[in-house]
C-alpha cells in the first residue's frame, strides 16, 4: 500500500486478500479510499480524518477561538513594550478560559450521555482538554509572560494549584469533618497545603490540632511561626532578589535549628513538614501519592530550595525531578515530554511534540501563532518556503474547510497568512458546496472583498448554469449580473427570443420588463428588452412609435440576422393598417433590410426554402410595395385637415 | 451559516443553527427568563437556557412562531415544517410537514428540492417562498396547499410578508416588489415596484405596524429602501447602510419609530426616527456610532411618518451599530418590547434585553 510521505495512519483498515489502499493528501491531514475484497463484493471506504470538527461540543472552541484570533491579529502593533506584554498574556488568558468553558461544556455532555460510548468520548475529550489547558498555562509563564526569577516560582505554584486536583476531594472532606484534626487523613490535608505553599491554610489547620492536643501546642506554635516567616518571592518591586536570598537563607537555617534540636521529634508528621521546609527530597518524595505527578514535585523543591530559581535553570530541575519521581518504575508519557520540552524551553520541540499528540491542529496553530506575536519564533524556514506558524495555521484552516459551517472560520485563518493564505483560500472557496443560494451569495462576497475574480465568475456561471438547467431564467439572469457576465446575459436572451419564437409569446414578463440599465450588459440582451418594448408599444396602439423602434432594431443591428425575418413579419401587420404608418424613407430601409436577408442567402439555401419561406418573403414584397405606393401618394399630396 | 434564524415569542426563543448539509442542523428553543423584568441591581438574569431541540433535515432558511407553541420552518430542501413545542416535558416535534413544498421542475427527483427561502404565518395561515419562484398558501392541519401559485417569478422570491390580511408582499432577486392579492384567482402580482438603476436583489422586506402603506426593503448591496406603496413604483428614500448583504429588516412592532436591520457585513444597525431624540439619552454605550442628518417634516408627525422623509426641516435620524466587535455575518434578528436577539455565522446568539433602557 501506498501511503502519503509522513503520514501517521488514524485508522485501522481491514485487510483482506486483494485489496488496494490509495491514501490521497487532502487538506493536510489525508483521506485514505480504499477498496476491499473479492471480486463478488464491492465496496468503498471513505477514511477521513479531522473527526474533531464534527464534535458539537468542539465547536464552541474553535467559534471563540476565531475571535480571539482575530482580535489578536487585528491588535497588532498598536502597543509595544510592557503593555503590548500585559496585552498578549491577557489573550493567552482568554484562549485558556475557552478551553475551560469547552471542558465544563463537555463534562456536562459526559455525566448526561446515557449511552456508555458517548461517556467514554466525552471524558476522554475532558482529560484531552485538560491537558491542553495545563500545557497552555505552562507555556504562558514560561514564554509569553516570560516570568522572570521571583515571580516565576509564584506563578508555578498557581499552575500546580490549578491543576493537580486530585486531592481536592480529600481536602473537602476532612475540612466540613467535624473534628478535621481527628480525622484520618488530617495530615494529609496538612502536607498537600504545605506542599502546594498554602501556608495560611496548613497553619489554620495547625491551629486546630494546637487546641485540640494540648501536648503538641508548643510545636504547633513553633512550626506556625517558621510559615509565617517564610520568606516568598513577591510580585512588586518590594525587595530585590539578593534581599530575598538572605531572608531566606536566614530562615533556612533558623528551621535547621530547630530540627537539629529535636523540637519535633515527638511527632513524625511535624517532623517531616519541617523536613519538607527544608528541602529534604526525601522527605517530599514520601509524599509521591499527595503530589501526584512529577511537575508538582519539581514546584515543591523549588519552593524549598530554590525558589528564586532562573527560568534558564529550570531544565536541570525538571529532569532531575522527573528521573527522581518516576524512579525508573515508569517512563514517560507524551504529556510529560511536552512538559520537559517546555521546561528545557525548546519551543519548537514542544509544537512538534503536540502536533504529533493531538489529534487535531487547533492546539498548535493558535498557540504557535500566539508564540509568533511574543516575536519568540525565529523565521524557521521549512523546507517548502513557509514558516511554522504559517504551515500550522494552513493545516488548520484547511480541516475547517471539510466542515458544512466552520469553513467560514477558515477564511479568516488563510487571511492572515502572507504566503500561500490567498493560493489555499482560492482552491479551497471553490470546492464549498453550494445547495441554497444564500450559501453562495456568502462565498461570492467573500471573493468579492479578496478582488478573487476568477473565482466569482466561476461560482456566478455555476449557480447561472443551475438555475438556467430549472428553467428559472430570471434567477439566471441575476447571476450573470453579478458577474457582469455578457456570454451569458446573451445566452439566458437567445433562451428567452427561442420560447418566443416557439410559443408566440414571451415568458417571464416582469423580467424583461424590467430589465432597467441591466439591458446594456450584452446586445442580445438589449435587443430582448426593445423587442418586448416593440411588442408593449404595438399593443397600446402607439403604431408609429412602434414602427420607428422596429426599423432601428434592424439598422442599428441591434437584433441578430436571425431574427431579422421575424421582424420583418412584425412588420406585416403594420403595413397592413388602415393609415399608413411607415414613410416612404422607412419602407426603402425595410426593403433594404429584405433583400440583405434574401441576398445573403445562397441559391442552394434558397432552393432549401420551403413555400412557407418563399411566400413570406413574397407577402413581404407585396406589402412593402403596396405600402409604398400609397406613402408617396400621402406624402405627394397637400396635407388635408 | 452558523445562526441562521431566530424568531421571539414572549417567552423563549427559538434559534435554528443549520447551514447545510445532512450533518447536524437543528432548532433549539431557548429560555431567556421573564423579559423586561431586571435583577436586584438591574443586571440581567443570565445566560439563555436551552430548554430543548430537534434535528432538522437541511439548512433552517427562515422560520416564526404560528402561535405560542407552533413554529413554522422552511428548509433548503423544499420542505416546510410545523413544529410543536411541548411545555409540560420541554420537547420539540415535528406536527406537520408539506414535503417538497417548494421543488424544481422534477419534483420527485431526489435532488429536485428548492429551498423554501422565506415564510409568513397569520394563524392559521402560512405563506412561503421559495427559489422556484413558486408561492404557497398553507393553512395549519389542512393537508394540501390552499393555493399554489407556479412560477410566480422568474427569479428566486427572497422573501415574503403579510400586507394586509389577503394580500401579501414578495422581494425577488432582480429587486422587484410585488404585491400580491390572494383573493383574486389569477397568478399576477396586483403591483410590481423596483428599485431605479441597476436591478440589485432586494433581500428582505417588512412593512410599519401601524401605517400599513409603508414598507422596507433591504438589498444585496446593503441598501435599506424605503417604499410608499400608494404612491409610484419607485421607492420614496434609499438609505445607505451597510457593506454588503442586508440579510433582515425589522420595524420594532410596538415603537415603529425604529428600526432594525442585520448584515453580512458583521453589524446590526438601529435605526432611530422618534423626534425627540435630544431628550433620550443614547441607550447604548457600546459600539460605534454614527448620527446622519437626514430631514423629517416634524409638524404633523401623526399623519406624516417619520420615514417618508420630504422637505429638510430639524430632526435627524439616529443611526447606531449594536456590534462593537463584529466578525462574521449576523444572519437574523428579531425583537419583541425591549428585548432583541440575533444570531451570527459564528454560531452564537445574543440578546439584549434593555434596548430602550
Amino acid at each position: 500500500s501506498e501511503q502519503a510521505a509522513g503520514e501517521k495512519p488514524h485508522c485501522e483498515l481491514q485487510r483482506t486478500e486483494s485489496c488496494k489502499v490509495q491514501v490521497t493528501a487532502e487538506g493536510g491531514k489525508g483521506k485514505a479510499l480504499c477498496g476491499e475484497g473479492r471480486p463478488s463484493s464491492s465496496c468503498v471506504f471513505v477514511v477521513r480524518k479531522d473527526q474533531d470538527i464534527y464534535i458539537q461540543t468542539l465547536r464552541k472552541l474553535f467559534n471563540e477561538s476565531h475571535g480571539i484570533f482575530i482580535g489578536l491579529q487585528r491588535s497588532e502593533e498598536e502597543f509595544a513594550g510592557k503593555s503590548r506584554k500585559t496585552q498578549l498574556v491577557q489573550v493567552s488568558k482568554n484562549y485558556r478560559s475557552v478551553i475551560r468553558a469547552c471542558m465544563e461544556d463537555m463534562h456536562q455532555a459526559a455525566v448526561s450521555a446515557r449511552d456508555p460510548a458517548l461517556h467514554s468520548q466525552y471524558s476522554t475529550q475532558v482529560s484531552i482538554l485538560s491537558a491542553m489547558e495545563l500545557i497552555w498555562n505552562l507555556c504562558e509563564i514560561l514564554f509569553v509572560e516570560a516570568a522572570v526569577a521571583g515571580p516565576l516560582l509564584l506563578r508555578l505554584l498557581d499552575w500546580v494549584r490549578l491543576h493537580v486536583c486530585d486531592v481536592d476531594n480529600m481536602v473537602r472532606e476532612v475540612l466540613s469533618s467535624e473534628n478535621p484534626s481527628k480525622h484520618e487523613l488530617f495530615w494529609n490535608v496538612v502536607d498537600v497545603f504545605v506542599l502546594q505553599g498554602r501556608m495560611d491554610e496548613a497553619r489554620h489547620l495547625l491551629s486546630k490540632e494546637a487546641s485540640a492536643n494540648p501536648t503538641s501546642v508548643n510545636m504547633c506554635r513553633i512550626l506556625d511561626d517558621l510559615m509565617k516567616k517564610m520568606p516568598v518571592p513577591s510580585l512588586g518591586n518590594t525587595q530585590t532578589l539578593t534581599e530575598m536570598e538572605l531572608k531566606w537563607q536566614h530562615w533556612h537555617e533558623e528551621c535547621q535549628r530547630y530540627l537539629q534540636d529535636g523540637t519535633f521529634a515527638s511527632n513524625s508528621h511535624m517532623e517531616s513538614i519541617c523536613k519538607i521546609l527544608l528541602g529534604d527530597e526525601n522527605a517530599i518524595l514520601e509524599k509521591k501519592e499527595l503530589m501526584t505527578t512529577w511537575y508538582h514535585f519539581l514546584v515543591t523543591r523549588l519552593l524549598y530550595s530554590h525558589p528564586t530559581v532562573k527560568p534558564m535553570e529550570l531544565r536541570f530541575y525538571a529532569q532531575s525531578s522527573m528521573d527522581l519521581f518516576l524512579g525508573g518504575e515508569s517512563s514517560p508519557e507524551p504529556l510529560d515530554t511536552i512538559l520537559m520540552a517546555a521546561f528545557e524551553f525548546e519551543l519548537h520541540q514542544v509544537i512538534k511534540e503536540c502536533s504529533i499528540a493531538l489529534s487535531n491542529w487547533w492546539f498548535v496553530a493558535h498557540l504557535t501563532d500566539l508564540l509568533d506575536h511574543c516575536k519568540l519564533l525565529q523565521s524557521h524556514n521549512l523546507y517548502f518556503g513557509s514558516n511554522m506558524r504559517e504551515f500550522l495555521l494552513l493545516e488548520y484552516a484547511s480541516g475547517l474547510f471539510s466542515h458544512y459551517s466552520l469553513w467560514q472560520l477558515g477564511v479568516d485563518y488563510f487571511d492572515h497568512c502572507p504566503e500561500y493564505g490567498r493560493v489555499y483560500l482560492e482552491l479551497h472557496i471553490e470546492r464549498i458546496p453550494l445547495n441554497t443560494e444564500q450559501k453562495a451569495l456568502k462565498v461570492l462576497r467573500i471573493c468579492e472583498q479578496r478582488q478573487m475574480h476568477e473565482q466569482v465568475r466561476s461560482i456566478c456561471k455555476i449557480m447561472a448554469m443551475k438555475a438556467l438547467r430549472n428553467n428559472r431564467l430570471g434567477s439566471a439572469l441575476s447571476w450573470s449580473i453579478r458577474a457582469k457576465d455578457a456570454a451569458f446575459a446573451t445566452l439566458i436572451s437567445d433562451r428567452f427570443l427561442k420560447d418566443y419564437c416557439e410559443k408566440g409569446c414571451f415568458s417571464d414578463l416582469d423580467l424583461i420588463d424590467n430589465l432597467g440599465p441591466s439591458m446594456l450588459l450584452s446586445d442580445r440582451l438589449t435587443f430582448l428588452g426593445k423587442y418586448r418594448e416593440f411588442h408593449r408599444l404595438y399593443g397600446e396602439k402607439r403604431f408609429s412609435e412602434a414602427a420607428k423602434l422596429l426599423l432601428m432594431l434592424m439598422t442599428a443591428h441591434i437584433a441578430p440576422c436571425s431574427f431579422w425575418m421575424t421582424l420583418l413579419t412584425d412588420a406585416l401587420p403594420l403595413l397592413e393598417q388602415k393609415e399608413v404608418i411607415f414613410s416612404a424613407e422607412q419602407t426603402y430601409e425595410l426593403m433594404r433590410c429584405l433583400e440583405d436577408l434574401t441576398a445573403g442567402k445562397s441559391d442552394k439555401q434558397k432552393f432549401q426554402d420551403d413555400d412557407v419561406e418563399t411566400m413570406k418573403v413574397e407577402m413581404l414584397r407585396l406589402a412593402l410595395a403596396r405600402n409604398l405606393a400609397r406613402v408617396i401618394v400621402k406624402e405627394g399630396t397637400l396635407e388635408g385637415s | 451559516d452558523g445562526t441562521s434564524c431566530v424568531s421571539v415569542c414572549a417567552r423563549c426563543l427559538a434559534k435554528s443553527d443549520g447551514v447545510i448539509s445532512i450533518q447536524d442542523n437543528r432548532i433549539s428553543i431557548w429560555s431567556v427568563g421573564d423579559l423586561g423584568n431586571v435583577g436586584l441591581n438591574g443586571e440581567y438574569q443570565g445566560e439563555p437556557q436551552l430548554l430543548c431541540d430537534i434535528r432538522h433535515n437541511g439548512d433552517v432558511m427562515d422560520m416564526q412562531f404560528l402561535d405560542q407553541e407552533r413554529i413554522v420552518v422552511a428548509s433548503s430542501t423544499g420542505n416546510v415544517t410545523i413544529f410543536r413545542h411541548h411545555q409540560n416535558n420541554q420537547t420539540l416535534s415535528a406536527n406537520q410537514r408539506w414535503e417538497k413544498a417548494h421543488y424544481h421542475v422534477d419534483r420527485d427527483a431526489s435532488c429536485g428540492g428548492a429551498a423554501c427561502t422565506g415564510v409568513i404565518c397569520s394563524n392559521p395561515e402560512i405563506v412561503t417562498v421559495g427559489e422556484d419562484g413558486r408561492i404557497n398558501l398553507f393553512r395549519a392541519d389542512q393537508k394540501d396547499a390552499v393555493r399554489t401559485i407556479d412560477n410566480a417569478d422568474s427569479s428566486t422570491l427572497h422573501a415574503v410578508t403579510f400586507l394586509r390580511t389577503t394580500e401579501i408582499l414578495t422581494v425577488n432577486s432582480i429587486g422587484q416588489l410585488k404585491i400580491w392579492d390572494l383573493r383574486q384567482q389569477r397568478n399576477e402580482p396586483s403591483q410590481i415596484f423596483s428599485l431605479t438603476g441597476d436591478r440589485v436583489p432586494l433581500h428582505c422586506v417588512d412593512r410599519h405596524p401601524n401605517q400599513q402603506h409603508i414598507v422596507a426593503t433591504g438589498g444585496q448591496d446593503g441598501m435599506l429602501s424605503i417604499w410608499d406603496i400608494r404612491q409610484g413604483t419607485m421607492p420614496v428614500s434609499l438609505l445607505n447602510a451597510h457593506e454588503a448583504e442586508m440579510w433582515e429588516v425589522h420595524f420594532h412592532p410596538s415603537n415603529p419609530d425604529h428600526l432594525f436591520t442585520c448584515s453580512e457585513d458583521g453589524s446590526l444597525w438601529h435605526w432611530d426616527t422618534s423626534t425627540s431624540v435630544s431628550e433620550k439619552p443614547s441607550f447604548l454605550h457600546q459600539g460605534g456610532r454614527s448620527t446622519t442628518y437626514f430631514s423629517h417634516n416634524t409638524i404633523n408627525q401623526s399623519v406624516v411618518s417619520a420615514w417618508l422623509s420630504n422637505d429638510p426641516t430639524k430632526d435627524r435620524m439616529e443611526i447606531t451599530n449594536l456590534i462593537p466587535n463584529q466578525t462574521l455575518s449576523v444572519n437574523s434578528l428579531d425583537i419583541l418590547g425591549p428585548c432583541l436577539v440575533y444570531g451570527t455565522d459564528a454560531e452564537a446568539i445574543y440578546v439584549n434585553r434593555h434596548l430602550f433602557a
